[in-house]
């Protein structure tokens, strides 16, 4: 059983790392730490959050990112339930808020929610008076995956603080991006964001933040290279010419790849287009890549948040 | 009978009058004013407390919801909202459903409105058939409607042959055209100014060259067909710029901003507010003092309140997919007069472009305290403070962008052709 110490993070929703104090953020990955030791035993099953309900609901689809918040809140010990989109009164035309009341009413202790627009997750979180964790919004945030990923990088390099990290590919669509950015820059790594200046976002000098539009200078020294999924089915108009010239250009090989460190480790988010932004090659060398062991420390980041986010229920116990 | 309204400070931006005195109404027009009015026998006598007797406002820009939003606004309720805001004369656009692109459904619009015996309602025509941007609508016929003029509302017509077309016809009947200037190609998708505080956010964005690149278009149309144009609703530095210069070639261009980018700027997108949804968006705070500076020096002619009434269902969404716009023809005078309280203008420099210059635009007689001029009047406490609140709104409609602020400026009391339509109680 993991320690339960008490945690400077007592916020009623987790929705962005925007607004996060770096004690925050180092609360709850030392949280999480001990369930990664947990989640390794045959015996998964905790009690914490016995009694309890979670309802994971997703306005896109995702298989891994619901399938780890499935996982981490039945760990815990709570009732978890998937709100099917498809098929239900929401494409029947109910409006988000009418869908956060109705969930209300059936009285969850956390709510999960992806949803396709920027915003829509803390539009929601006014009208429950449960825990919301923001399961990725939009292009805007993606919290849980950002601390997955530092969780990852601290526990392969033993810090965050001073290592210089590329986030490369489709950032302006990416809340992944946004997220690792501001939680990076938050807990003292030099963040660099590369890709082709369509996908960069505009204004980008204003987030205080080196870009790089050629993939080698942007990977120069870097300690761990972030690819991002080529988000496709988001895309209006022609942002590049062909995933081809993509690859060509930003897709991660292992020649590119010899601009970064040595060591440097590789991490995406998933679930990957190989031969868009990722080489195979790359993808699956067993030292470099970090890419499973991201998807470990989701479970037991989204176990720690689950946990921080329902202790205050907890407190009479 | 005829009504003195006495112990005024009379307010008149056309002759540059602001001095105490009193005003004559007989037979629903201004009979005489100055600081000694005859006094016909058996006049209605009115003390105004030495508040502020100013001509009705022109709002050049409202949507009163008819025909096709009714559950939004209606023109009992626009026009209610209009007198409350000392507002007098609207121009309401033909962006309906369906559009207003027909003669008949013009003088339905008007009649309807006539018939309110209210706020004097002027409506404008589509430019091209279906607000689609291809065909001229009718444009002699709906001007022989009584259309003040033609715009396609929200839609820039977007191919430059129709557009030169359009002015050429319109200018040829003397009509204004009133072009919205957005580069629909390069603003489509976008929800809010584009910058920081989109990319933070995660939100498309339009980009201020969509606004500069449609007028410098339209200004090189007005060059070829010497046609008269107003753009609709300027909200960036280049923009305000770009007419400048064009006025100081001779060029016939005017154009217009509202209160809401006057006051505020793209920071009120912050937590995803849709009550700051607007078109154009609000902009960049440099944006934002470059259309006061424009106000300042007379590069913009008018101001208007864009009102654009929404249900709380269309404004209750994320961000990307709530409806734009805000409610405003209350709220017209007490906003604009920050610039007074805050910016240093005079009364008289706030109510140009909020009376006489955009009558002149649309070729009202209206906007003016002169005699024989209609008696459509306000009276207001230019100092008096108070809270804007959805509650304290006529129209019914709620969605204002300035819920919960302080402003300074009430309206007391409007009179159109002599009579009262709004009163405080």
């Amino acid at each position: 059983m993991p320690e339960t110490p008490d945690l400077a993070f007592r916020r009623r929703h987790l929705l962005a790392i925007e607004g996060l104090h770096p004690f925050e953020i180092a609360d709850l990955l030392d949280c999480a730490e001990g369930y990664v030791a947990h989640n390794r035993k045959s015996d998964k099953k905790l009690s914490t959050l016995r009694g309890l309900t979670q309802i994971n609901l997703f306005y896109e689809n995702s298989t891994r990112t619901r399938t780890s918040f499935e996982l981490a809140g039945k760990r815990l010990g709570a009732d978890v339930v998937n709100m099917s989109v498809s098929g239900s009164s929401i494409k029947k035309g109910e409006t988000l808020i009418d869908t956060a009341m109705t969930l209300n009413a059936m009285h969850p202790d956390a709510l999960v929610v992806r949803h396709g627009e920027s915003g829509a997750v803390a539009l929601l979180a006014h009208h429950v008076r449960c825990a919301v964790i923001n399961a990725g919004d939009g292009s805007h945030e993606h919290p849980t995956q950002a601390l997955l990923d530092a969780l990852t990088i601290r526990r392969r390099r033993g810090r965050i603080e001073g290592l210089t990290v590329a986030i490369c590919g489709d950032v302006l669509h990416s809340r992944v991006a946004r997220s690792n950015l501001l939680l990076l820059q938050a807990m003292g790594a030099s963040v660099r964001l590369v890709g082709p200046p369509t996908l960069l976002p505009p204004a980008i000098e204003t987030f205080q933040v080196p870009t790089f539009t050629d993939m080698r200078e942007g990977l120069e020294g870097c300690d761990i290279v972030m690819m991002l999924r080529l988000q496709t089915e988001r895309m209006q108009g022609s942002f590049v010419p062909s995933v081809r010239e993509y690859f060509r250009l930003y897709g991660l090989t292992p020649d590119k790849l010899k601009a970064a460190k040595p060591d440097a480790l590789i991490m995406h988010p998933g679930p990957m287009n190989r031969g868009v932004e990722i080489d195979g090659v790359v993808a699956d060398d067993i030292d470099r890549s970090a890419i499973l062991d991201q998807v470990e420390m989701g479970v037991a980041v989204r176990m720690a948040c689950l946990d921080a986010l329902t202790r205050h229920l907890r407190d009479g116990d | 009978m005829p009504l003195l309204i006495r112990n005024v400070r009379l307010l008149d931006p056309a002759s540059n009058l602001d001095a105490g005195g009193s005003l004559l109404v007989e037979g629903g027009r201004i009979a005489s004013l100055g600081r000694e009015v005859p006094v016909p026998d058996g006049a209605e006598t009115l003390d105004g407390g030495g508040l502020c007797l100013a001509p009705g406002l022109v709002d050049l820009r409202v949507r009163f919801g008819e025909p096709g939003a009714e559950h939004k606004e209606r023109l009992e309720s626009g026009v209610r909202a209009a007198a409350a805001g000392g507002v007098t004369s609207v121009a309401v656009l033909p962006d309906t459903e369906p559009p207003i692109d027909d003669p008949a459904m013009l003088e339905f619009v008007a009649a309807r409105a006539r018939r309110l015996k209210s706020v004097k309602v002027h409506p404008y025509a589509a430019l091209t058939k279906g607000l689609a941007g291809k065909q001229l609508a009718e444009l002699a016929l709906l001007k022989e409607a009584g259309a003040v003029a033609f715009t396609d509302g929200d839609r820039a017509v977007a191919d430059a042959r129709v557009m030169r077309r359009a002015l050429s016809y319109a200018g040829a009947l003397g009509l204004l055209v009133v072009q919205p200037p957005e580069e629909p190609s390069l603003a489509e998708g976008g929800v809010m100014n584009e910058g920081a505080v989109a990319s933070r956010l995660g939100l498309a964005g339009v980009p201020a060259a969509a606004e500069v690149m449609m007028i410098e278009r339209d200004l090189r149309l007005v060059a070829l067909t010497g046609a008269r144009y107003h753009a609709a609703l300027v909200s960036t530095a280049e923009a305000v710029e770009a007419i400048r210069q064009a006025k100081a070639r001779g060029l016939p261009v005017t154009c217009a901003t509202t209160p809401h980018h006057l006051a505020l700027n793209e920071l009120e997108v912050e937590g995803y507010r849709t009550y700051a949804k607007v078109r154009p968006p609000l902009r960049a705070e440099p944006d934002r003092l470059a259309v006061v500076q424009g106000l300042k020096d007379g590069t913009v002619d008018a101001v208007c309140s864009d009102h654009t009434p929404q249900d709380q269902d269309s404004k209750r969404l994320p961000f990307a997919q709530a409806a734009f716009g805000v409610v405003g023809v209350e709220t017209l005078l007490p906003v604009a007069l920050k610039l007074h309280h805050e910016e240093g203008l005079s009364l008289l420099d706030v109510l140009r472009p909020l009376t006489v210059a955009p009558a002149g635009l649309l070729g009202l007689e209206a906007g003016r305290l002169a005699v024989g001029a209609a008696a459509d009047l306000v009276l207001f406490d230019s100092d008096a403070p108070w809270k804007i609140t959805e509650a304290g709104l006529s129209s019914l409609a709620k969605n204002t962008a300035f819920e919960g602020r302080l402003v300074q400026g009430r309206i007391e009391r409007t009179w159109v052709d002599g009579r009262t339509v709004f009163k405080r109680v």
